[in-house]
């Protein structure tokens, strides 16, 4: 099962580097990553991105707890939850059928044409994960040159919030 | 306030926390901290002879005091040398700071002479680590260093200092902090009242109880809590590698250790048990034996000051995260106030059985190997022995390997902090080292360290620290000229098989070798001048011997545990099986 994990942590030198090699130590996968300084510039902000079942998430939460730098974590994807991921794909759009059938994908995939040159369009996406895995699926076809994703950010809903 | 420079800081820090003894090796990047060191008289400081040394040496101070020890090193070769140390510390939870020096600031990254990324090299293996980057610094990291290390779960924290920071001509004022705070790091103390009741309840009302203790007793002082919760409740107790000493040995309670080379009562016990109070244990492979097998009748209470530890191999019913002491002085108080009491009846059923299991075949009420005789000294009957002379009351390290497993089963002890053994890691070469650190706590006690000849050829060279800071070790050497445990797996999974397990006639002379350094030799080869023997080196307070006892090869150490099975699936020697 797909977990996403937040973290606050102190933004200390090595702090990010006492994470990333736990997973790698406890042989847990890292999916994706985003780490960024909060309003207060002393803390970080990650989210981690993860498989596993129940037994194997409350092992990683608690692991990630230990860490001296690591002020709280939360598993999101047991509360109700948002995630996000920016996505940025260029894709090959050289006739003006396949441009405006693009186009109009965007569209209803609620993205942004951000760039264009008479040979690409570069479209901004933004959404869960789910949402940017069939974006690409439906222009599959049409030619993608490259795609950038950000990771997942998440945060959980309602009044529950991470913070010191 | 007082100028100082950072190497003056850092050994003024020391000082403040009261670190006495420091043990360690100079080096390049180190060399403004030996300055400092040698202009005061506050701290003192051992130089060993490899810094691996160091770290066990401070190491075993830290085991046999419940102090912190402290390891000082250079860096590049100096830091990775320390590292089998820490590691050994690390898997053990002792309590320690290891400060290395580094290159200059401005040098990190540049691949400079003798540049290691400590922090880095170091990270998987510590509790935590930090660079401190400017000297005004030094104070409150050496500060916030000890608080984690002892703390919590203790464990080792290394601090990693650049040259530069440490510049005699940069000077800077010098306060250190009355008290640590940290808002990431907050160890939880006492456990949840609820959960503690709810134990309490299930242990008083258990038919089949066992209490497993582990290290987590010792490292946190609670043998006292244990010992009246077990003796009021008349429950057996058994011990881990790292518990023994936690409960005392020659106790009517006492079952031996459990685990792969526990004690078929010990062992048997668990696997029949309805209700297992695990304190300060973490269900470790070298207990547990097959986790899907392990214990199929039982309720596990288990208490841990770390939180990871609970239900990370086995599923604990009531998990209680907290330190062993406060959690047992709860349970002490809780179990008088209760108004119920225990199944006396099913408890006197239970002791029959469990004496049933040790009078068939435990190996404290027959001997269970064919006894010494002659030329043929059994390394079973050497700690026998040694239990005798030093009528039990000697600080015993041992090295890893069969002499590590009979000086387990075979030393009772009966207080805690007296055992001193790399249990985790299983570290060859800690013995000698971490020998050193108890004696120079206890210059008084008889400290012996109980080895192999595979063992202690790797830190060997520590015989040299010995003379030069004057502790009188003794050390027990089980010469089977071969590596024991690994010629026993050989022989049990390899149709021995001895792949580079003999060392054929390469042995030094370890009479003459012990001379060499200004010691005293002895080699014992017949049963009947053991004790005579081992009389002659104890009497000798204060001179370092070297006891090399030739003992039987194709000795086993047994019980064992047989792969794959449960805890009550053991060998019980070469040819009989549970």
């Amino acid at each position: 099962m797909k977990r996403i994990i937040s973290i606050l942590l102190e933004n200390e030198s090595g702090a990010l580097s006492r994470v990333v090699g736990l997973f790698a130590q406890r042989g847990y996968n890292i999916d994706t990553l985003t780490v960024a300084p909060t309003d207060d510039d002393t803390l970080s902000r990650l989210t981690l991105t993860t498989k596993g079942d129940d037994h194997m998430a409350e092992q990683i939460v608690k692991q990630l707890h230990k860490l001296i730098d690591t002020i709280k974590v939360v598993d999101l994807t047991v509360g109700s939850h948002i995630e996000r991921e920016l996505m940025m794909v260029r894709i090959k759009a050289t006739e003006n059928d396949i441009r405006a059938e693009l186009k109009s994908c965007v569209d209803i995939f609620r993205g942004h044409i951000i760039d264009v040159t008479s040979q690409t369009y570069t479209v901004q996406l933004v959404g869960d994960s789910e949402k940017l895995d069939a974006f690409i699926e439906a222009v599959g076809d049409m030619g993608i040159m490259e795609v950038v994703r950000s990771g997942v950010s998440g945060i959980s809903r309602g009044d529950k919030f991470l913070r010191v | 306030m007082e100028l100082l420079s950072g190497g003056e800081i850092l050994i003024r820090a020391l000082k403040d926390v009261g670190i006495k003894t420091v043990w360690g090796y100079p080096g390049g990047a180190a060399l403004h901290i030996y300055d400092a060191l040698y202009r005061q008289e506050d701290v003192h400081h051992i130089l060993v002879r490899h810094e691996q040394a160091a770290v066990h040496a401070a190491d075993g101070y830290s085991r046999s005091t419940g102090e912190v020890g402290t390891a000082l090193v250079t860096s590049g070769p100096g830091a990775t040398n320390a590292i089998t140390g820490i590691a050994t510390a690390y898997m053990d939870s002792i309590p320690m700071v290891v400060i290395s020096g580094q290159v200059p600031l401005t040098k990190i990254g540049q691949d400079a002479f003798q540049e290691t990324d400590m922090v880095g090299v170091s990270r998987p293996i510590v509790k935590h680590s930090f660079l401190v980057t400017r000297t005004e610094d030094i104070a409150a990291t050496i500060a916030k260093a000890y608080y984690i290390a002892s703390t919590g779960r203790p464990g080792p924290v290394v601090v990693d200092i650049p040259k530069d920071v440490t510049d005699p001509s940069h000077k800077v004022p010098y306060s250190y902090p009355e008290q640590v705070k940290m808002r990431s790091y907050q160890p939880t103390d006492k456990g949840h009242r609820g959960q503690i009741k709810r134990a309490v309840k299930t242990l008083i009302e258990a038919k089949r109880p066992v209490i497993y203790a582990g290290g987590g007793v010792v490292l946190d002082n609670a043998s006292e809590q244990l010992t009246a919760l077990a003796q009021k409740l008349n429950f057996p107790v058994t011990n881990t590698l790292m518990g023994l000493g936690g409960y005392p040995g020659t106790d009517r309670q006492y079952l031996g250790m459990l685990g792969m080379h526990g004690t078929f009562e010990a062992n048997t016990a668990m696997h029949h048990a309805d209700v297992i109070f695990a304190i300060g244990a973490r269900f470790d492979d070298r207990v547990t034996n097959d986790l899907d097998k392990f214990c199929p009748h039982a309720t596990i209470i288990h208490v841990d000051v770390d939180p990871t530890s609970v239900s990370k191999n086995i599923e604990a019913h009531i998990p209680i995260v907290g330190t062993c002491k406060a959690v047992l002085d709860e349970m002490n108080s809780l179990s008088e106030q209760m108004a119920i009491e225990p199944d006396e009846e099913a408890l006197a059923e239970w002791w029959a059985q469990l004496d049933q299991w040790r009078a068939d075949k435990g190996i404290y009420t027959a001997s269970r190997y064919e006894e010494s005789s002659g030329n043929c000294i059994k390394p079973q009957d050497v700690i026998k022995m040694l239990y005798k002379v030093t009528e039990g009351d000697a600080i015993i390290t041992s090295d890893v390997g069969q002499h590590q497993m009979f000086a387990a089963q075979y030393y009772l002890f009966d207080k805690p902090r007296t055992w001193i053994n790399s249990g985790g890691l299983g570290t060859m070469g800690f013995g000698l080292p971490a020998a050193m650190g108890c004696q120079l706590a206890f210059p008084d006690k008889a400290v012996a360290c109980v080895t192999g000849e595979g063992s202690i050829q790797m830190n060997i060279q520590e015989l040299s620290t010995c003379s030069q800071h004057n502790l009188p070790v003794k050390i027990i050497n089980l010469n089977n000229s071969a590596l024991g445990m690994v010629r026993q797996w050989q022989d049990m999974n390899y149709s021995s098989r001895y792949s580079q397990s003999l060392y054929e006639d390469s042995l030094p002379d370890f009479v003459k070798l012990a001379e060499s350094y200004g010691h005293v030799g002895m080699k014992i080869t017949h049963i009947d001048e053991l004790e005579e023997k081992m009389r002659e080196c104890f009497a000798m307070k204060d001179r370092v011997v070297f006891m090399d006892i030739v003992v039987d090869r194709s000795e086993h150490v047994y019980p064992m545990q047989m792969p794959g099975g449960s805890m009550r699936d053991l060998w019980l020697n070469k040819t009989e099986r549970t």
